[in-house]
């Protein structure tokens, strides 16, 4: 009989490992090549209707109160001298958003001290793109040496709040008689591939305007960028 | 003889965790996956040599105005890193094979250029893409993406039906019953 076991039992195992195995190599070679596999749990976003919703143009932002990468819990209300903030839907993966990094350090060395701090916020829910957890993003704040909050929402409420689609999504809001007011919606600037042959700095001419008391004249722009991972609703 | 069998199981599972890191790290072909018929080799080996890399304006000509109002154009904008875009390839090449006479599927990679050789044709080969691809190459995406709809945000995947004048676009991920559906109502 314990013979009979190591003769057939043993080897079937051994082989139902390797089918096993061999299953998973194929899961790997589906998805995406610089991405770890996902769980099979449905990561789709259905967003013809997310898109009808969030904030337009004129609309007031609500307030904040996400976790930073450095454990401190970050809200509008933290910045009183603040004239306005520029909100930035950003995550550590998406070849735009990575493209984006340096500009978007620029940008808050630029106009952080004009009144106009980045915010950057991770919509990414990290059970659906693990890329995103928190971990990794205090990695990368720390690699790039961002100057600005990075926030890890626990909740995967805000970006739908705000009706941020993809990575990146800009916001820049402005306070008015105590509201943070949305005066434009869209890109960081013309081309978001290559920082180096941009020709027009949509969001740099949005803030110029505010600071010198102008309505922005371009409001809203598009850009190419990842869609929000988050699970089906 | 029964320190053997465990150190045979364990040498298995050792092997097999290599194997898993290596496919996650590792983009190369893995031959052993593709099963081809001649016709497939062939247009594969096409498919290396070029990849036609179009601005805006030309896949405009080629794809968005179509001269036939009998043919459907499925337009599926994607990238090889976008995990929910790469998940749904798979139903765009069932399409394609399922309704070859009316449809063409049409994959415009919104990979960047620098990566077309390293990145996007290994892609195509591994996954023996057989859809028609194109390589959309152009940076200002503010002026071309309410050229493809109005709604669209820019995020993808996204997806445009096109029949003669009829548009129909999403800014979605399809399962394969939900892209058929779709299509389906307007063959």
């Amino acid at each position: 009989m314990k013979t009979q076991f190591f003769k057939f039992i043993v080897p079937m195992m051994v082989l139902s490992l390797l089918v096993s195995c061999q299953d998973n190599a194929k899961e790997n070679a589906t998805v995406a090549e610089n991405v770890q596999p996902e769980p099979v749990a449905s990561v789709a976003e259905k967003s013809p209707i997310a898109n009808a919703t969030g904030y337009t143009i004129g609309d007031a932002a609500a307030d904040i109160n996400l976790k930073d990468v450095d454990g401190s819990m970050v809200s509008f209300n933290d910045y009183p001298e603040a004239k306005g903030f520029v909100v930035i839907f950003t995550c550590n993966t998406c070849p735009f958003a990575v493209a984006s990094e340096d500009r978007i350090i620029a940008l808050d060395q630029k106009y952080k001290s004009k009144g106009y701090p980045v915010i950057a916020i991770n919509p990414n829910d990290p059970e659906v793109q693990p890329d995103d957890t928190y971990e990794l993003m205090q990695a990368k704040a720390r690699d790039k040496g961002f100057t600005f909050p990075y926030l890890y929402d626990a909740s995967n409420t805000v970006y739908a709040k705000y009706g941020a689609t993809k990575t990146p999504h800009v916001y820049l809001l402005q306070k008015e008689d105590g509201q943070n007011i949305v005066k434009y919606i869209g890109a960081i600037d013309d081309n978001v591939r290559n920082g180096d042959q941009v020709k027009e700095q949509f969001l740099a001419n949005a803030i110029d305007q505010l600071l010198a008391g102008e309505e922005v004249s371009v409001k809203e722009t598009k850009a190419i960028g990842c869609s929000v991972k988050q699970k089906k609703a | 003889m029964k320190v053997w069998y465990l150190i045979c199981i364990a040498v298995f599972l050792n092997s097999c965790g290599n194997q898993g890191e290596q496919n996650a790290s590792n983009s190369n072909i893995d031959e052993g996956e593709l099963i081809l018929t001649d016709a497939d080799q062939s247009k594969e080996a096409n498919r290396s040599e070029a990849l036609p890399i179009l601005d805006f304006t030309e896949l405009e000509e080629k794809y968005l105005t179509p001269a036939s109002s009998e043919k459907t154009y499925v337009l599926n904008f994607w990238a090889t890193w976008c995990k929910p875009c790469v998940k749904e390839l798979p139903y765009f090449e069932r399409l394609r094979a399922t309704y070859a006479s009316q449809i063409e599927v049409v994959l415009v990679s919104l990979d960047f250029p620098e990566n077309i050789d390293k990145q996007v044709v290994p892609f195509i080969a591994k996954h023996n893409l057989l859809s028609t691809i194109v390589l959309l190459d152009d940076p200002d995406a503010n002026t071309w993406i309410p050229k493809v709809d109005k709604s669209w945000s820019g995020a993808i995947p996204a997806t445009l039906i096109i029949k003669g004048d009829r548009k129909e676009f999403y800014e979605q991920s399809f399962t394969y019953t939900e892209l058929e559906k779709e299509v389906q109502s307007i063959l």
